[in-house]
């Protein structure tokens, strides 16, 4: 047998019943459609989600420092970080537990009925602080260099922290008092983009520190590049604590390639299966109704036999038939599954990203799909006898 | 010199039939029949005598139980499947009470469907070691090299029997085949029509020239007017009259006397077992 008449007999059996090979292509289109879009959307919102990642997540660092008595990282430490290429700022803090509720209360003399005692965390750090949170003075200064080193009692509020105790101008020096001793308040600083909790702190310079009993460092900022984050995390701990790197805890962002591997992962694996699962009934479907099919046309097998048609030829062609059928519904499911995931994508905003090798696979994976649903009829229907089928 | 005899279409030796239910059923019982080439035969017999499974016999559809079966010369009983599927693509053409046409194809497609698989007939043929085919060349010529080999044998090519050409397998002027096939039988007039628009009749001359396309040795008919009316039944009758003139074998299974009046022999069968009349 002529391929080219097998390919003729297949496609003429396939469009004998039009309507019935339509309905039976569906189960496939379904399945089809699903993977594609599953595929393409999950490739287009792991891209987006990647673009929407902003620099300040993918830049910031932050070393957690166990407290001990001998300390881990002392204050010069952000010097030695900032040494690193690709860091672009680092401040060292102190906070325990103690220091988070200390009374403050402010200067009264002015609105002696203003309830002025907050219970607020109290922090020191280094000069280098602001730019570590990358925050703005509001009001004042920032303490430097001198300030720590003459053990000036001064204070920097968060510019939450400056507003519950009614601190708003600096220009008459006010004053705070942290468990009853007095700090003069030099700077209101505000707009933190890090560090937020900062905004309801008392900041403290290291040397006053000890008398909150900040004496060690817990935390160290870390800013770097864009892209450099991966490299920073990893040589952060040596810098700041050359013989113990081990006990210090990193917390970096995540890498942008795995977050966009993660969400494709754990989309595809949801909608992976439901596509799959789709792909099985629409087997399921291809397999019945070529069986029905194969049942129906008892007389034309046993026609066919009888002008000289063998087994395989039979089977040959019920196998084309549903394998044309699924890969029908392949060519269409793609197209639908391409133009779903570009719909979806502009309704969103976004900008697709279609795999050019989905429009190849997917027709193929229908046709795979109908060849394997077509192999038990298509058996049936060469197993049968041409005497029993002529009857 | 003796002339180069040519060996009977069918040779049917001791051919026994046993369906080997509970309990078996005897229904061929040791049958011995010779049909000669150009022979027209009618096989008359009731309901339940073994006739269809003679035909299905004959028409390589079953094998024997016990016997000998000799095709064109050929021992079929001892065939493979296979070959048993490409002797019959080749040299039996059958006619079917029901027309046993394919609704959605065209009166033209219907009987094109009977070179489909000639291709692998003759390939098989060859493979199985039974010689060449044998109506005629494959792809050239035109010319049928008559029934039982004739060509072959040194009696010279004859005409082909009216309104067939059996030459080509291939794909190339099979359309040109069947149209001259369909002009035989007075039907190039419906081509391109599907067969639920022809009558009776008219399905019936379909399936004729679809049964003579492939260049048979043998025509095998079951019941081939029982559902025409008088004037078609004698039409069709009148269409086989003239191939057997031209040479061509044909057996008739019927049950009416009209039919099996028009052939030249007749044989009933009766609880299979197979009588001269």
């Amino acid at each position: 047998m002529d391929i080219r008449d097998l390919w003729a007999e297949a496609l003429a059996g396939m469009l004998a019943r039009p309507v019935r090979s339509a309905l039976t292509t569906l189960g496939t289109v379904l399945g089809i459609t699903t993977l594609v879009i599953t595929l393409g959307v999950a490739a287009t919102a792991g891209n987006q989600i990647v673009g929407r990642f902003d620099e300040l997540t993918a830049t910031a660092i932050t070393v957690e420092v166990p407290d001990k008595a001998d300390p881990l990282v002392t204050w010069d430490a952000p010097a030695a970080l900032t040494r690193l290429r690709g860091v672009t700022s680092a401040a060292a803090l102190a906070q325990t537990d103690e220091s988070s509720n200390l009374q403050v209360a402010s200067n009264t003399l002015v609105d002696p009925t203003r309830v002025t005692n907050q219970t607020l965390a109290v922090v020191a750090g280094g000069p280098e602080l602001p730019r570590a949170v990358r925050g703005r003075m509001t009001e004042g200064r920032f303490f430097d260099a001198g300030h720590v080193e003459r053990r000036d009692r001064v204070v920097v509020l968060g510019d939450q922290a400056a507003r519950m105790l009614g601190v708003t101008r600096l220009t008459s020096a006010p004053a705070v008092f942290i468990e009853d001793r007095a700090y003069t308040v030099i700077g209101i600083l505000g707009d933190l983009r890090r560090e937020q909790i900062l905004s309801t702190a008392v900041i403290v310079p290291p040397t006053i520190g000890a008398d909150f009993g900040l004496k060690n460092v817990t935390r160290v900022l870390v800013n770097t590049t864009l892209g450099a984050a991966d490299l920073i995390a990893g040589q952060a701990p040596v810098a700041l604590s050359p013989n113990h790197p081990g006990e210090l805890q990193v917390i970096a962002p995540p890498s942008p390639t795995r977050a966009r591997d993660g969400v494709q992962d754990d989309v595809n694996g949801l909608f992976l299966i439901l596509g799959l699962v789709s792909l099985v009934v629409g087997a399921i479907g291809i397999a019945n109704v070529t069986l029905v099919t194969v049942m129906e046309r008892v007389a034309e097998i046993g026609l066919r036999r009888s002008l000289g048609a063998a087994r395989r030829h039979i089977a040959a062609q019920f196998l084309l038939e549903s394998t044309l059928i699924g890969m029908t519904g392949g060519v269409i499911g793609a197209g639908l599954g391409l133009v779903s995931v570009v719909a979806i994508s502009a309704a969103k905003e976004w900008t697709p990203v279609l795999d050019a090798r989905l429009a190849l696979a997917a027709p193929v994976a229908g046709a795979l799909v109908g060849l394997l649903a077509g192999l038990y009829p298509s058996l049936r229907a060469a197993r049968m006898e041409p005497v029993d089928a002529l009857r | 010199m003796i002339p180069d005899v040519p060996p009977d279409v069918i040779r049917l030796d001791e051919v026994s039939r046993v369906f080997p239910t509970e309990p078996p059923v005897l229904a061929l019982s040791k049958i011995c029949l010779r049909v000669g080439q150009g022979d027209y035969v009618a096989i008359v017999g009731p309901s339940g005598s073994g006739k269809s499974t003679l035909l299905n016999t004959l028409g390589l559809l079953d094998r024997p139980t016990s016997g000998s079966y000799l095709l064109d010369g050929i021992e079929t009983t001892t065939l493979r499947d296979g070959a048993r599927t490409r002797l019959r693509g080749r040299k039996i053409g059958f006619i079917y009470q029901s027309f046993h046409l394919l609704a959605h194809r065209t009166v033209a497609e219907n009987v094109m469907l009977a070179e489909v698989y000639g291709r692998s007939a003759r390939a098989g043929r060859e493979k199985a070691g039974l010689g060449r085919p044998r109506l005629g060349r494959t792809d050239r010529g035109s010319t049928w090299n008559g029934p039982a080999g004739r060509g072959k044998t040194g009696h010279g090519p004859v005409d082909a029997p009216a309104g067939v050409t059996v030459n080509g397998y291939g794909r190339r002027g099979r359309r040109a085949r069947a149209e001259e096939a369909l002009e035989k039988v007075g039907m190039t007039h419906r081509l391109d029509f599907l067969p639920d628009r022809l009558s009776g009749g008219e399905r019936q001359r379909m399936a004729i020239a679809r049964a003579l396309m492939g260049g048979p040795s043998l025509l095998l008919c079951d019941e081939p007017t029982g559902n025409l009316d008088s004037k078609n039944t004698g039409a069709v009758l009148d269409l086989f009259d003239g191939l057997r003139d031209q040479g061509l074998t044909l057996l008739v299974i019927t049950h009416e006397d009209a039919v099996s009046s028009r052939a030249g022999r007749r044989v009933r069968i009766s609880d299979g077992v197979l009588t001269e009349e």
